[in-house]
């Protein structure tokens, strides 16, 4: 077959920036179906529209989940990205790869699919990009020889992601590469069968700096952090101020709650004070480190806008001992108890960030067994409706 | 249906990351010291024991074939004995231990046309969707805009600095599979016009009350059209979220005319310094101009080059917005404000500016 003309796709040849068109074309010569996607891709460039169909269900026998079905809306013209489906393969913990499981993955994909990839999808996952229905199952056990499995899509448990964590970042305050793992295997049903009404993710950041912007983007966002004092190496602190670092300036005055001092000998902190955002730390990371008493914070409800609007996550357990089995097992009891009041009261496609909009954050937390404490809040309600209850002891009274 | 094939594997779950970690990585696994950044894109870690481990961050695409692929494994096995790994923001990074082959590493990836870059306080990779390249509901390209955005900005990718790390990210539609909504800047697809009904054929292809039910602000009815069980959309109530398109194919939203592209800022987040936060709209509608999106460029050149001349040290673009104040913001970028500004969906009032603090 000829190759396709796409003189619009080109001009995205230039430049310093790596190419996307290049990927496609290093593949074209022996990929029709490349071909065929730059032609339709070029069509999409002219017209300004894009010219896929969703629909039709499409997947692995037994999962709910990892295959988005996609196809051409222009298949007479371009037969050969009819079907141009997507699977989702779970990526190892922190998207650690060696070169030689890289290489089997490159062939597996060379003969089963168009040869392109996203490395990594949005939610984490190493994206299989485009191949027909036909050859679903035979990529998905070819991968699983290789000790790979698919990752989640439509309404369930999404594939996991983590940070770098204990692997190369001292600021790790729990093992985020551990936890992923080993809730991604705990529930595994979950994450292949559709049991929820809608998405839930999980991510794991190792400190408040939030690599895998699990705030913003996931259901339940474990956020590593520390409750004792900053470790502080004052001799390291005069080594950045005979370096020239103005500590007043770039750490002291900065520190969102006034917490530290300089004298030009050393730096203190009144760690009761401290919020641990990690500027100083950041800054500073010869001389400073979180405290040694590490744990994470467990937040709730993040969300992109659809339905009702984007959602950050909000606090739902101020700290969490994580190297503890018995916290991390009361954690999983409360994943139990959420995931049971979202499945009898939630909506079709409702979050779980929205649903605690519907009810009330009240509701839903004596639904999951939790008391309500002030780090909860940024403040208490402003408006004079409270739904008060009667007072069980008064019925006894009568 | 056909029965499963009695050696069929299923429910592994991804593989365990151990098989992957570079022996200095599990020799000083939970116990590094400190890192620093070398020079743009080289990052050293030094654990307790004094060992160091040199990271090279390069760009990626993001969709890349497996011949990169490939190629990433040769580079991976002639310097760092076969590993490496991808950034949440779908760089690639190169795991050495021996100084000496920094550079060496360096030529090689840069020939193969992955700069080497994206550490600190600059510009790192543009988080995306797919686009035009494989989604349905895309009010515009994805890697188009990002390739064209990044060539202008490629020196913050490299040696050129900004107050503060910044964080560009792009989402095809509001679904947002690239969550842009906590981005310094966010570069979003928008729909302007209603969904178009195909009455014909919905009531086969969908479910009606799924769909009626997919509205966030009950726009759509059940409707009676010449005999046809079918839909209607009050234009009133939509907002062009596509959330109905998703859930039913006779929805259809697309329009080569009216869709376009949206600018968000001051969105992050990190929790250092300040509480993470939503970006905002800078720019409501920017017509799609393939190839190269010139006014999208434009437009979010302007935004950084006003926010490196401004903002102070440390300071990030949402963090520089709240100190200068909004109305300043726009007169600074030379950017217009209009109606489109102002929420006008559920608790707007919050937005609303509810003090005399103003600045004149």
């Amino acid at each position: 077959m000829a190759k396709r003309d796409t003189p619009m796709l080109d001009e995205l040849l230039k430049g310093p920036y790596p190419s996307f068109v290049k990927e496609l074309y290093k593949v074209q010569e022996r990929k029709p179906m490349v071909q065929d996607l730059l032609g339709q891709l070029e069509d999409s460039y002219e017209e300004r529209i894009g010219h896929w169909k969703h629909g039709g269900i499409v997947g692995v026998m037994g999962y709910g989940g990892g295959v988005i079905g996609r196809y051409s809306d222009l298949q007479d013209k371009y037969p050969n990205v009819a079907h141009f489906h997507t699977m989702r393969v779970n990526q190892p913990a922190a998207w650690f790869y060696t070169s030689d499981i890289l290489r089997k993955i490159a062939d597996i994909w060379e003969k089963h699919g168009s040869g392109l990839t996203n490395m990594h999808g949005s939610t984490g996952d190493m994206v299989l990009l485009g191949t027909t229905t036909d050859e679903l199952e035979p990529t998905f056990q070819a991968l699983a020889k290789e000790g790979f499995d698919l990752g989640g899509s439509g309404s369930v448990l999404r594939t996991p992601s983590c940070c770098v964590g204990p692997a190369r970042c001292e600021w790790a305050c729990y093992d985020t590469l551990k936890l992923c793992y080993d809730f991604t295997q705990e529930y595994q049903d979950e994450l292949h069968r559709p049991f929820f009404p809608y998405k839930f993710k999980f991510k794991f950041s190792g400190c408040p700096n939030d690599c895998v912007a699990s705030i913003a983007r996931s259901d339940m966002s474990i956020i590593g952090t520390w409750k004792d004092d900053i470790q502080i190496d004052q001799a390291a602190v005069a080594e950045y101020a005979k370096a020239g670092m103005d500590i007043q300036a770039d750490v002291i005055d900065i520190c969102p709650s006034k917490c530290m001092k300089y004298d030009g000998e050393g730096i203190e902190v009144d760690n009761h004070e401290c919020v641990h955002c990690m500027h100083c730390i950041n800054v500073m990371p010869k001389a400073l480190a979180p405290g040694k008493e590490r744990g994470a914070t467990i937040l709730l409800g993040a969300k992109a806008p659809i339905m009702d609007g984007a959602l950050l996550a909000s606090v739902l357990v101020p700290f969490i001992d994580l190297n503890d089995p018995d916290e991390v097992e009361d954690l999983h009891e409360l994943i139990g108890n959420i995931w049971d009041f979202w499945g009898e009261h939630g909506k079709n496609r409702e979050r779980i960030g929205e649903l605690i909009q519907r009810v009330g954050m009240s509701t839903f937390l004596e639904a999951i067994g939790l008391e309500p404490e002030p780090e909860m809040i940024s403040a208490p309600r402003d408006n004079p409706y409270i739904f008060f209850k009667e007072e069980e002891d008064e019925e006894e009274e009568e | 249906m056909a029965e499963a094939p009695a050696d069929r594997i299923t429910d592994v779950g991804p593989p365990h990351y151990e098989r992957f970690l570079p022996p200095i990585i599990k020799a000083n696994y939970g116990k590094w010291k400190y890192h620093e950044i070398l020079k743009p894109g080289i990052m050293v870690h030094v654990g307790e024991s004094g060992d160091k481990l040199f990271t090279v961050r390069a760009a990626s695409p993001r969709l890349i074939s497996v011949d990169t692929i490939r190629v990433f494994a040769d580079i991976a096995e002639k310097y760092c004995d076969g590993h490496l790994r991808f950034t949440s923001r779908n760089n690639v990074e190169f795991l050495l231990t021996e100084e000496a082959n920094i550079e060496p590493l360096i030529a090689d990836i840069t020939k193969e046309g992955f700069p080497v870059g994206g550490t600190g306080s600059g510009l790192s990779n543009i988080v995306h969707t797919q686009g035009w390249v494989h989604c349905h509901s895309s009010a515009t390209d994805a890697s188009g805009i990002v390739k064209s955005v990044m060539d202008e900005l490629f020196p913050y990718f490299q040696e050129k600095r900004l107050p503060a790390k910044t964080r560009i990210a792009l989402a095809c539609c509001l679904n947002m599979c690239g969550a842009v909504h906590c981005s310094d800047i966010a570069i979003l697809g928008v729909h302007q016009r209603p969904p178009r009904i195909d009455d014909k054929n919905i009531s086969k292809m969908c479910e009606i009350p799924t769909t009626i039910s997919s509205c966030p602000t009950g726009a759509i009815r059940t409707a009676d059209k010449d005999g046809m069980k079918t839909v209607e959309v009050s234009e009133d109530l939509c907002m062009f979220c596509a959330n109905c398109y998703t859930v039913c194919p006779s929805m259809q939203l697309n329009d080569p005319d009216t869709d376009g592209i949206s600018i968000w800022v001051g969105g992050k987040v990190s929790n250092a310094i300040s509480e993470p936060k939503f970006s905002k709209l800078a720019i409501p509608f920017i017509p799609n101009n393939p190839p190269r999106w010139p006014e999208v460029v434009d437009a979010v050149k302007n935004i950084i080059e006003v926010y490196a001349a401004n903002a102070r040290k440390y300071e990030r673009i949402g963090d520089w917005i709240e100190r200068i104040g909004w109305p300043k913001f726009f007169k600074l970028t030379g950017i217009e404000f209009t109606r489109y500004h102002i929420d006008d969906f559920k608790h707007a009032g919050w937005t609303y500016k509810r003090s005399t603090h103003l600045k004149f």
